[in-house]
């Protein structure tokens, strides 16, 4: 490729964003467009209802990277993560558990249980550190290596070996590839720890806690610790975003918002820019799309102008949704019993066993919402009241599952009863919540595709199942941010490491632009 | 349902619509699988089969042969982005021979694409092509249908082919082009004629509807039982020999195909098949066109040849090295002994260094007296022609005979 100079990027979801950060910065011109009226895509702040706001997806960062921060002096641009909040496990009972990075507590749980927490956190944080090489880079080909990539899997096996020692290493690669429902059950005796960390390893995903390879996704959602805590961004995840445009402008990107791209134009094999639904043409030597790979190569780009069979691995990649963001005003806060305001203003979760989260996706499997779906809830308007008028609050909540592929398709009164099943859930643990509630919005994956253009309305814009994760992200022929189209380039969470609001698709896709149009 | 329209699991193999009349006539009882059909391997004696086909007259059932209907709006968009030669240009009442690849360039298989009218293709081809087919159709406006059990098809190849087919009641024979296609009546069904075949030489393809396959076959025949002309069914062997002498590949023979290929570099692409002359790089993309573009900048490493081997030894399976026990350079795939060259005719699959055939190749040949086995060397030629080329394979109206 000869040296790039001007580039377009699709989308300017959070890692369209860093990536648009990251080549301004290198001196490239770059031009963002996004189809939705504001900038960050799944990390936005939404209004519902008269004057409740709320993060539209993505509602808690977990986490962007650190070396994101950093690069793009994030901090100085005004980026505010808010403070850190832990996992509450909420019992029937009452007796919660709050689960930390590196200790878990309640009234009545066993020393064993606590100890074994610590242990089990360490142990896969550990394994998620080995994994790190992996992370920051393209992921390695395993065919055809450049001395990059064999540098990367040389850190790999290093930090595998002598990194995780042979006693860990050796556990690492019994559990690498099972399902998380095996592991708790060696480690746990307690079925509401057992509940939360399964619920973790499979949020976002089609897979329940017995589902083969929920280890790894369980370790890649644990990345997020391993740069710090989670947290509820003050102003919703549309502030990052608006923070990582702010700093993409400075940089010299433009943004272009309530621009959609109609088709990616290639010619002879490269791409020469960008088509408008207004039918404006803009050409570019590169075309980053942060699109999710069916949008990209499918409907952006057109299986004709791809070989066969790969186009036919794009199609049939799993992208299907399981998860339903409902959004409710409420008069005031929920009362929970046993919680106090700031343990309502952690991170909810409604999980009480392993049983109950398979249970919750056997469901899925045969296109229904879940009876008893699993939750994660948060309450943004107890860190940031200026979301909803005084006194009132906002709730978001993520509910699993609600496939994208409803046996009847999602109508009306199907959102009706599994928003009903939501709130009556809650109502279980909350007394008189039903009467609290002004307004409700509820997005099913059909909702979410629809809304922001992410195929199956797919979290992490595919499953990150081990055949499709690393150098098989999204699938293997464009595992490395580049795409059999010269000059195109993918960024966003179709490709590796895959989903969450962390920027780091962004930034490696970056890093591989440059790479290439250095050489 | 009725149950004859189940599979029926004790017959291992289908008969096509002509087995009445074949199954009588094949004497030898020689039967082998071609896509599940039961077909004559040879009928009686293997040498008056060839020289039907090369002095008189031969009939086939070509039946077996996959068969698809490709239609719809997007059916030419679909085709050209399936096959690598540009059909773009193919008219009406054409066909034209075409090969299609994999994402990395290597072949799938070969085949005949026939326009039977504006929009309207028929594909077909050696293998099984289906979900190929499906997967390639991915984002496109069209309508593929397996017709290979629903058309009965007849070869009637060799010098008096026309004369026999004029004289079974097809008019307008004489004036049809190698490759063009026409559609008629005969004894009052419909029939479709093709002017294609596998032998090289003067050659008809006629396709109907099964159930007129045996009256189309009992009309041929008449002919022969009029004294007129001589006519004989010929088999999988005869027709071996003849595509050899010919030069035309055959996909899973000559080469592995890339679809039933496990190891590396046992795919095999159209360059290395010195098919390079249907490869049209400057239409819009098909599978493989970016593989093969690299691929053509690089010298060649291999090539499927036509070889001719000295000597009247037959080099089945022979080994082939740079000089008398020199270096191994590759594999005869197919050999025949053509009766009317006089030569052991072989296509065998050698490395290229540097881009180039070796100077020498020379094959090592074993061989049996009388039971005992012994190994002689035999030197090799390289022909860029086909071995045989006849000008009755193009003229038109046909040579007289």
């Amino acid at each position: 490729m000869t040296r790039a100079q001007s580039v377009i990027i699709v989308g300017a979801g959070h890692n369209g964003l860093v990536c648009a950060n990251y080549l301004a910065r290198a001196g490239l011109e770059v031009q963002v467009l996004e189809a939705r009226e504001t900038v960050g895509g799944a990390a936005s702040t939404i209004n519902f209802g008269d004057g409740y706001r709320v993060s539209g997806l993505a509602h808690i960062l977990h986490s962007l990277s650190p070396r994101v921060i950093k690069d793009l002096g994030l901090l100085d641009t005004g980026l505010n993560p808010g403070p850190s909040i832990d996992t509450i496990s909420l019992d029937l009972a009452g007796n919660h558990l709050r689960l930390g990075t590196n200790e878990v507590s309640g009234e009545d749980l066993t020393t064993e249980d606590i100890n074994a927490y610590g242990t089990f956190k360490h142990e896969f944080l550990s394994y998620v550190k080995a994994l790190e090489p992996l992370m920051m880079n393209k992921p390695p080909r395993l065919k055809d290596m450049d001395l990059k990539d064999k540098f990367t899997l040389a850190r790999l096996g290093w930090k595998l070996r002598f990194g995780l020692g042979g006693d860990s290493m050796a556990e690492f690669l019994r559990v690498g590839g099972i399902n998380i429902y095996d592991v708790l059950n060696e480690v746990f005796e307690d079925e509401r720890i057992k509940g939360a960390i399964a619920a973790d390893a499979v949020i976002g995903h089609h897979m329940g806690p017995r589902t083969p390879t929920t280890v790894l996704t369980y370790l890649l959602r644990l990345r997020g610790e391993l740069d710090g805590s989670q947290t509820i961004p003050p102003g919703g995840m549309g502030e990052v975003s608006n923070v990582l445009s702010k700093s993409a402008t400075k940089a010299g990107a433009k943004i272009r918002t309530s621009t959609r791209v109609r088709q990616i134009i290639v010619v002879n094999g490269k791409t020469q820019g960008v088509e408008l639904e207004s039918g404006e043409q803009i050409s570019a030597d590169i075309v980053v799309s942060n699109a999710d790979a069916k949008t990209t190569f499918l409907d952006l780009v057109g299986a004709p102008e791809l070989d066969a069979m790969f186009a036919h691995r794009i199609h049939t990649s799993r992208t299907r949704g399981d998860v339903a963001k409902i959004h409710l005003a409420l008069n005031g806060l929920p009362e929970i019993t046993g919680l106090t305001q700031e343990q309502l203003g952690q991170r909810l979760l409604i999980a009480p066993s392993m049983r109950y989260v398979e249970h919750a996706f056997n469901h899925a499997k045969y296109g229904e919402y879940s009876d008893n779906p699993v939750l994660e809830i948060t309450i943004p308007s107890i860190g940031d009241p200026e979301l909803c008028p005084p006194g009132h609050h906002v709730m978001s909540v993520c509910a699993s599952f609600a496939p994208y592929s409803l046996k009847n398709g999602w109508r009306d009164q199907d959102k009706e009863a599994f928003l009903g099943k939501v709130i009556d859930l809650i109502g279980q643990y909350a007394k008189g919540f039903r009467n609290q509630i002004l307004t409700t919005q509820i997005l099913t994956p059909v909702d979410i595709e629809t809304d922001y253009g992410i195929t199956g309305g797919h979290w992490h814009h595919g499953e990150m199942a081990i055949d499709q994760s690393f150098m098989m992200r999204p699938v293997h022929g464009s595992a490395q941010y580049d795409t059999p189209i010269e000059g195109l380039f993918l960024c966003g969470a179709c490709a590796h490491p895959g989903g969450g609001v962390t920027g780091v698709p962004g930034h490696n896709a970056a890093q591989r632009i440059l790479s290439m149009s250095e050489n | 349902m009725a149950t004859d329209s189940l599979h029926n699991f004790e017959q291992v193999l289908a008969p096509t619509p002509f087995h009445p009349r074949i199954e009588k006539l094949c004497r030898v009882k020689n039967w082998t699988s071609w896509n599940g059909y039961q077909t004559a391997r040879v009928y009686d004696t293997l040498a008056s089969e060839y020289f039907a086909i090369r002095s008189s007259c031969s009939i086939m059932d070509l039946t077996p042969m996959e068969k698809y209907r490709i239609t719809g709006p997007d059916a030419l968009k679909f085709l050209n982005r399936l096959v690598v030669r540009d059909i773009s240009k193919l008219r009406v009442n054409r066909v034209t021979y075409v090969l299609w690849c994999n994402d990395d360039g290597k072949v799938l298989d070969d085949g005949t694409i026939f326009c039977l009218k504006e929009g309207e293709y028929r594909l077909c081809s050696q293998h099984h092509q289906l979900d190929w087919l499906m997967i390639s159709a991915l984002g496109m406006d069209v309508t593929i249908v397996e017709e290979t059990h629903d058309v009965a098809a007849l070869s009637v190849q060799g010098p008096t082919a026309c004369s026999i087919l004029t004289e079974t009641g097809i008019e307008g024979l004489a004036a049809l082009k190698p490759f063009q296609i026409m559609h008629t009546r005969l004894n009052g069904f419909d029939l479709t004629v093709s002017r294609t075949g596998y032998t090289g030489d003067l050659g008809y393809e006629l396709w109907t509807d099964p159930d007129n396959a045996l009256p189309l076959w009992d009309a041929i025949f008449a002919v022969k039982e009029h004294g007129l002309y001589d006519l004989r069914p010929i088999g999988l062997d005869a027709l071996e020999m003849v595509r050899i002498e010919a030069g035309f590949i055959m996909p899973g023979d000559d080469f592995n195909t890339a679809e039933t290929t496990i190891r590396a570099d046992h795919d095999r692409s159209p360059f290395e098949l010195g098919m390079g002359w249907v490869v049209s790089f400057d239409k819009s993309y098909f599978t493989g066109k970016r593989a093969l573009l690299k691929e053509q900048a690089e010298p060649i490493k291999r090539r499927l040849v036509k070889l001719a081997v000295e000597g009247n030894k037959s080099p089945t399976d022979s080994f082939l090295y740079d000089a008398k026990g020199g270096r191994r350079i590759g594999t005869i795939k197919r050999n025949i002994w053509s009766p009317i060259i006089k030569a052991n005719l072989t296509t065998a699959d050698i490395e290229y260094t540097r881009g180039k055939a070796p100077k020498e190749i020379w094959a090592e040949i074993y061989y049996q007296k009388e039971l005992e086995w012994r190994a002689t060397w035999a030197k090799c030629r390289i022909s860029d022609k086909p071995f045989w080329q006849h000008p009755r394979r193009s003229a038109t109206p046909p040579l007289p005979h």
